[in-house]
């Protein structure tokens, strides 16, 4: 009975794993919803920031922020890579990275230095194992992230591209299509994509208080940030898809697995018995 | 006649009001400020402090905002509210503690949190999972 009882303990082991992975499962399942939830939330912001700084940016075409100002060639660029802080959410952040890099060797081809902060532990692990400069992270967000918690990485790179040690900026993240789909992305930051919005011909002047330059100022680094935020909604958003379709799948390979190890089980018993059987059974024949 | 004006407070991570006022009061950086209907379009950062919307009917309501923007068109007020306090050297203490988070994490060779460790582990045995899976399949053919 040996082996049938490997195969026993083999089975209970498995019913333990999928006991695991079913309840990962339904937690993704419960907090996707909530994820999206959020993510409608943050958009009236968003817009009203974009709206705002497409005003002010119309309103004031003869100032040029740094942040519109674009340097060639370019010889620093930088990163906000935005990734979960837990594994298990199939290849979510390993097509990301993949991304990432392959956009970071286009530029390393072109002579430019590497700057990244990361927003995630699974992206600070990686980014800090390969050949770029790995300048700020905060991971621990949570499920529910705040746009306080991403100011200090943001300002990490707002301050060096101000001071001209940083030539591009862009973000990296997983944009959540539906719960089967979710893309990686990489979008510019900076210089600022002129906003193009097609509300921008009802215009009216405003009294600025206090200088439209302080305005534009306070304006630009809140549009930036609300940018990043968003994108940390739409990678929570993902990863908790990700996880959920990962772990769904890995529940099923688990019951499949259970059902043939049972199968095998059985089979191990009934030869373990059948073979007892006859050794009785020619035992007393031959007495 | 009561006259009323759309108003909306929005932070980045939920929308905070929104209805029909006849006033709004706020704390602008240059100093109080109450908008009624047909204002002047005006733009104007806040300060931290309240933000109070009057109703046709007397009735009053407050919310507190650690900053933000104030924008008044013709026919609606919106407030772009900071849900963050923010200051200067705040905003650089978190920079800080970003920096200082990269740092260690340099610093650490392999080792990991806990939750990563146990994760690890779950992967692994995950991993087996697919390798039986795969074994049982190829034994059956």
């Amino acid at each position: 009975m040996a082996g049938a009882r490997e195969i026993r303990s083999k089975i209970k082991s498995v019913q333990s794993t999928r006991k695991v992975t079913s309840a990962l499962e339904m937690v993704s399942a419960s907090k996707i919803k909530k994820a999206q939830d959020k993510m409608l939330a943050s958009r009236p912001y968003a817009r009203g920031i974009r709206q705002i700084s497409g005003h002010l940016a119309h309103a004031n075409p003869e100032y040029k922020h740094p942040f519109m100002l674009k340097r060639d060639p370019a010889k620093r660029v930088g990163y906000v890579i935005i990734s979960t802080d837990r594994g298990l959410c199939g290849g979510l952040n390993t097509n990301e990275f993949k991304k990432a890099v392959g956009h970071m060797r286009d530029w390393q081809a072109r002579g430019a230095e590497i700057d990244v902060v990361t927003i995630g532990l699974k992206a600070a692990v990686f980014f800090k194992s390969t050949d770029v400069n790995l300048l700020g992270n905060i991971s621990g967000l949570g499920d529910n992230p705040e746009l306080g918690d991403i100011i200090g990485v943001v300002k990490i790179m707002l301050d060096r591209y101000r001071d001209a040690e940083l030539d591009r900026l862009y973000l990296v993240y997983n944009d959540f299509i539906n719960t089967m789909v979710q893309k990686p992305i990489v979008d510019q930051l900076l210089p600022l994509v002129p906003v193009e919005d097609e509300n921008i011909r009802d215009q009216w002047d405003y009294i600025y208080e206090p200088e439209p330059e302080v305005v534009l100022d306070y304006v630009l680094i809140r549009y930036i940030e609300s940018l990043v935020y968003q994108g940390v909604l739409e990678n929570l958003a993902s990863e908790h898809a990700a996880r959920m379709v990962a772990m769904k799948s890995a529940s099923d390979n688990a019951k499949e697995l259970i059902k043939e190890l049972q199968l095998v089980y059985n089979k191990a018993r009934q030869a373990a018995i059948t073979q007892e059987i006859s050794e009785i059974v020619s035992g007393a024949a031959a007495v | 006649m009561a006259s009323t004006i759309q108003c909306k407070i929005v932070s980045a991570e939920q929308e905070i009001f929104s209805g029909e006022v006849s006033m709004l009061i706020a704390s602008g950086v240059m100093g109080e400020l109450g908008i009624a209907p047909r204002h002047a379009p005006l733009m104007t950062l806040l300060k931290p402090g309240e933000v109070r919307v009057q109703f046709p009917d007397n009735r009053e309501e407050d919310y507190y905002v650690s900053g933000g923007i104030l924008e008044v068109q013709p026919y609606l007020i919106s407030v772009l509210a900071d849900t963050a306090i923010r200051a200067e050297d705040i905003d650089e203490a978190a920079a800080i503690k970003a920096k200082e988070e990269a740092e260690r994490l340099l610093q650490t060779k392999d080792k990991e949190y806990d939750l990563a460790k146990v994760e690890a582990e779950l992967a692994k045995a995950l991993a087996q999972l697919q390798a039986l899976a795969r074994l049982k399949k190829k034994l059956k053919r």
